[in-house]
């Protein structure tokens, strides 16, 4: 929405009061509404959009979104009596706009009747339908042991120098629901993301031939970094409406989600907010929520919503506020490890401390394999043994192993070389993934699988082919 | 008498109000044209603030504020269970039908459904002297809920009429002549206010005697909760609260359960929605969601609805254990009603003392867990009724060091301590079996863990109905986990190969413990719910075996042997054999008999 601040009928206000970095503080006027968008100019004439914080009779908060310097206390702003709305139309698809929701691509605005809050409105959990379509990404890691569920919102824990964008953009191009023809509409909102990662994703889409899908919504690495509060908020509101007037299945990519936060604790530090851990406001949990909690299918409305956010957890601790707070919310996460990325082993997916809660209501006799889930708490199972033998050999070396300890080292290295390790462009259906399981369980003897139930695993481990 | 006030400040979900000179702490206020619903929780001079349970965007300066002179109430009758509803009571249908699937603003809706028309028997007749708690009569609410008809406190007198038959909520079903000569009537819907605990029969709180039944091995036979008793469960993202909450919902022996969704997942909700109308309850052998009321406030929901939530979740459940029933009462999670409370607490501007909150967090959690207890109800026919919580608590990281699972602590009798090394090996339930406990003491008797401990005893005698031996059991399955730790972290310095084989056999016993009886599949058709037979059984199979293996090894049989045999994997994977309680017997002889055969081969005598 390309707003000019002459077009916009609405009161002038020039009380400045303070100028706090991205805050406002104005003398009280009557008539404002708490969340309404107004409209700053400074006086170096460049139009700002801004949101109010907080309303009373001694004062008002307003939030610039927009480059912060050039503002000073003989800014103007604009109330436009209206809280933040966007036009939504399916002429999004095949866009590319910016932070704010200004076309990039050249062409013009979208224009539509139809407006949308961009904070969208809580869906009743009644009216939510339990998602339970898995969603065949052609990563074995995923597929076999993390499934991705249609209407799941389930991120990507990485750090710096991971290869989690080209994971996501594999995940873009290869995502299909079994058993339907239909091809995910992707909704890309970048946050604070570098120009190159940025190409990246877009030149992904363009010669999967995505991009004809895909709404690309972009705030850069250079871009003011406010504006990154409202970027998701406007992709999601355009993938809502995709999804649920629409009746297109939606994947919507968030990227850095760390960006996002640390633009969140900017305006709490400048309004002055007693800081939680890290410096982060106290109510980033209920904040993120109101972000990752709009995906989901709706009962009565076709189409579906999900979400892959991505991002980097600062300092590689997962009990950071930002991963640990996302992880409380999401359903599930998947972590990435720079040891298995150091060993050349892609995607580096640490599967032990992933996790896809919604899983086991997608996968199964008529809906992937029966022995999906065994075969998935097998992997772990014989996967955690491994890791803590190969621990134990590092002190008393491998000859000081028991045959038992051996034998489940020996997995390890074999499942992440065969099974996690995978070709960036291999696609693996299904059926490929767990075949190749059996595989690598076909080197652990019958007694040891005591996570697969006997009937499958007469069934299926005699079937095997052993690895070599 | 209209008390209307201006707004004159609005700041996320706090709004200030001014106008109204005698505003209440407590009362609820309607907010700006559309009457959003907010509650009164300070007042400063001549202004007050109020948290508003609904979205504020577009409320401005002078809008009206208008007092209701009615505190936040929880409206109770026949007509709550089976339903589901927001944190201020409002049913979610009722919303679905005000603004479709997401949630408009301002709606109003009742808690109770005003059409349906209820059976209703009396129990009293015309004369009889009646005062607040009285049963006056009851109607069948479910297929296995019986809902008691009772007198609201405050109300005695003499019945004049008691109808019979089918009545809405809203009807008279009884008049009655009040002590001071007027004339009360009745209907079935009872208001009270959420942040008060119902009144009991004077000294009326009992000692917890029996145990809550969850069919969860690791909670009913070594961290047992007590029918009246309070329990936390803390854990990181992943660790299993939910699933575990879900769990005590779907399986606990409860008559009523009240599960509150807190400031948590959506698709969670819906997924409870979707499995308990189908999945049976094992005492009554109905749907579970004919004994189920469910709260829901997600987390993209208004925080300060997080708040009320919890309050009117506890309030339906005193008054179902007023009915006489044992109400079991799980909430997830109390750490996101709790950064609620420090939210509003923050935007007022208070002082913070621990990682921001206020200084009364200890008090609200300790009024929240002091609410759970049996007790002799106030009212007659007598009866005794029993309110049971657990509340989950989602530690920041995963660390318990943190003021809301500490406090909580101090307010609860049973720890279940999740684990996240634990469930990264898909070790479920997740609960740490050495760091738990389960205590009835009161805290000042809290370094006295077993000789003080109530409800200890009173389980052991429970635990002797079903066989006089296994409070032996358990004792011996504890010290044998807390040994085979500590021979773990040797074994993981100089490796296993290098232990003697006493040790190497408490490496077994353990394994077999975690394996076959502390890990338990929820998503096991055969083994999500264990009876307490095959959990007791299952215990005694495997200590005896270990045993047994103990008089082998005295004997030199070399406990590589022992690994061998195929009955080792066999009590790893019998929980899961559809024959329960027949196939570990079975399997009990088998072990014996396989062991005698080692024995033989070795030329020992030992009797097994």
């Amino acid at each position: 929405m390309s707003l000019d601040i002459r077009d916009i009928y609405g009161v002038v206000h020039k009380g400045v009061r303070e100028v706090r970095g991205s805050i406002l503080v104005l003398e009280p006027i009557p008539n404002v509404l708490y969340d309404e968008v107004v409209l700053v100019r400074a006086p170096d004439g460049i139009d700002r959009m801004g949101r109010v914080l907080e309303v009373s009779n001694q004062y008002i908060i307003v939030q610039v979104f927009g480059e912060e310097s050039g503002l000073e206390t003989a800014t103007a702003v604009r109330f436009t009596g209206s809280t933040f709305e966007i036009p939504v139309s399916d002429d999004a698809l095949g866009r590319m706009f910016n932070g704010r929701f200004e076309p990039i691509d050249g062409m013009g605005p979208i224009v539509s009747r139809e407006r949308r809050d961009i904070n969208g409105s809580p869906i009743n959990p009644r009216a939510r339908i339990h998602p339970n379509n898995f969603i065949q990404t052609g990563i074995s890691a995923i597929d076999g042991m993390l499934s991705l569920i249609r209407g799941q919102k389930l991120p990507i824990f990485s750090e710096s120098g991971l290869p989690h964008n080209r994971v996501a953009a594999q995940i873009a191009r290869q995502a299909t629901v079994l058993g339907e023809e239909e091809e995910f509409a992707i909704v890309f909102a970048a946050m604070g993301l570098k120009n190159d990662e940025a190409r990246f994703f877009i030149e992904s889409f363009r010669e999967s031939g995505a991009i004809e899908r895909s709404v690309v919504v972009l705030n850069l690495a250079d871009d003011p970094a406010i504006e990154r509060l409202v970027t998701p908020r406007i992709a999601l509101t355009i993938a809502e409406y995709l999804a649920f007037d629409l009746g297109y299945h939606v994947l919507t990519i968030l990227t850095d989600m760390t960006n996002y936060c640390e633009a969140l604790r900017e305006v709490s530090a400048a309004r002055e907010e007693v800081p939680g851990r890290g410096g982060y406001p106290g109510y980033m949990y209920s904040d993120l929520a109101t972000i990752y909690e709009r995906a989901g299918i709706v009962r009565g409305r076709p189409g579906s919503l999900t979400q892959m956010p991505i991002l980097t957890m600062p300092g590689g601790d997962k009990r950071h506020p930002i991963p640990d707070l996302t992880g409380y919310i999401t359903e599930g996460q998947i972590i990435l490890s720079k040891e298995l990325d150091s060993r050349g082993i892609y995607p580096p997916i640490n599967v032990l401390p992933s996790l896809s809660r919604l899983m086991r209501s997608g996968v199964g006799p008529g809906k992937t394999r029966e022995d999906h889930k065994d075969v998935s708490d097998q992997l772990y199972d014989a996967y955690s043994r491994g890791l803590k033998a190969r621990d134990l050999a590092r002190i008393v070396g491998e000859m000081g192993l028991s045959d038992r300890e051996r034998l489940f080292l020996r997995f390890a290295d074999i499942f992440e070389r065969k099974f996690i390790n995978q070709g960036e462009y291999e696609n693996r259906t299904i059926e490929e993934t767990l075949d190749l399981a059996w595989e690598v369980l076909s080197t652990l003897p019958e007694e040891e699988l005591v996570r697969v139930k006997d009937e499958i695993l007469e069934k299926y481990y005699y079937r095997a082919k052993p690895v070599s | 008498m209209d008390r209307v006030g201006e707004i004159v400040r609005v700041s996320g979900t706090l709004v200030v109000g001014r106008g109204i000179p005698d505003i209440k702490i407590g009362e609820v206020v309607e907010v700006g044209e559309e009457g959003l619903i907010g509650e009164v929780i300070r007042i400063i001079e001549d202004t007050f603030a109020a948290q508003v349970y609904e979205p504020t965007s577009g409320l401005k300066v002078g809008d009206p504020i208008r007092g209701t002179g009615k505190k936040l109430v929880a409206e109770l009758g026949p007509g709550l269970i089976k339903n589901i509803f927001d944190g201020v009571g409002r049913p979610l249908d009722d919303l679905i039908r005000a603004s479709g699937p997401f949630i408009g603003r301002g709606i109003k809706a009742y808690t109770l459904p005003r059409d349906i028309k209820w059976s209703f028997r009396p129990l009293v007749k015309e004369g009889d002297y009646v005062s607040g708690g009285d049963i006056i009569g009851e109607v069948p609410e479910s297929s296995t809920i019986i809902h008691k008809i009772m007198v609201p406190h405050g109300v005695s007198g003499k019945i004049l009429e008691v109808g019979e038959g089918e009545f809405r909520v809203t009807d008279v079903i009884a008049k009655v002549e009040l002590d001071d000569g007027g004339v009360k009537e009745l209907n079935m819907i009872q208001e009270w206010p959420v942040r008060e605990p119902r009144p009991i029969a004077p000294g009326g709180r009992l000692p917890l005697k029996t145990p809550l039944i969850t069919g969860q091995r690791v909670i009913d036979v070594f961290f047992p909760v007590a029918k009246g008793g309070a329990a936390c469960i803390p854990g990181g993202f992943g660790t299993g609260k939910t699933i575990t909450l879900h769990q005590l919902a779907k399986w606990s022996d409860a008559d009523v359960v009240v599960y509150i969704g807190c400031g948590e997942r959506g698709n969670e909700m819906a997924e409870v929605l979707q499995d308990f109308p189908e999945l049976v309850d094992p005492k009554t052998g109905k749907p579970l969601m004919e004994r189920t009321v469910l709260i829901a406030n997600t987390s993209n929901m208004p925080v300060s609805a997080r708040e009320a939530s919890v309050y009117i979740g506890i309030t339906i459940a005193e008054y179902y254990r007023d009915m006489g029933y044992d109400v079991s009462l799980m909430a997830d999670s109390t750490s996101r009603w709790a950064e609620a409370i420090r939210e509003i607490s923050g935007r007022l501007g208070e002082m913070p003392v621990e990682r921001g909150f206020p200084a009364y967090l200890p008090d609200k959690i300790a009024e929240f867990y002091e609410r759970a207890g049996r007790v002799k109800v106030l009212g007659r026919p007598d009866r005794e009724g029993s309110v049971t919580i657990v509340g989950a608590v989602s530690p920041p990281g995963g660390d318990f060091n943190e003021p809301v699972t500490i406090h909580t602590l101090r307010f609860t009798g049973v720890f279940w301590a999740l684990d996240a090394d634990l469930a990264y090996s898909r070790h479920f339930p997740a609960i740490n079996w050495l760091k738990s406990y389960s205590l009835y003491a009161k805290e000042i008797l809290g370094g006295f863990i077993g000789s003080f401990s109530m409800y200890k005893e009173e389980l052991l005698n429970w635990w002797k109905s079903v066989d006089k031996d296994f409070p032996r059991y358990r004792e011996d399955a504890m010290n044998i986990l807390s040994s085979a730790a500590e021979v773990e972290s040797i074994a993981r310095i100089i490796g296993e190969k290098s232990l003697p084989d006493d040790q190497r056999l408490l490496l077994l016993t353990s394994e077999l413990i975690k394996e076959g009886f502390l890990r338990q599949n929820a998503f096991d058709e055969v083994d999500t719910y264990s009876e307490p037979e095959k959990s007791a059984l299952l215990l005694k199979l495997i200590i005896d075996f270990h045993y047994n293996v103990e008089k082998l090894i005295r004997k030199k049989v070399p406990i590589d042997r022992v690994l061998e045999l195929p009955v080792v994997s066999k009590i790893k994977r019998v929980k899961f054999d559809p024959r329960r309680v027949e196939a570990i017997k079975e399997l009990a002889d088998e072990a014996k008999s396989s062991l005698q055969r080692l024995a033989s081969e070795y030329r020992v005598e030992v009797e097994v």
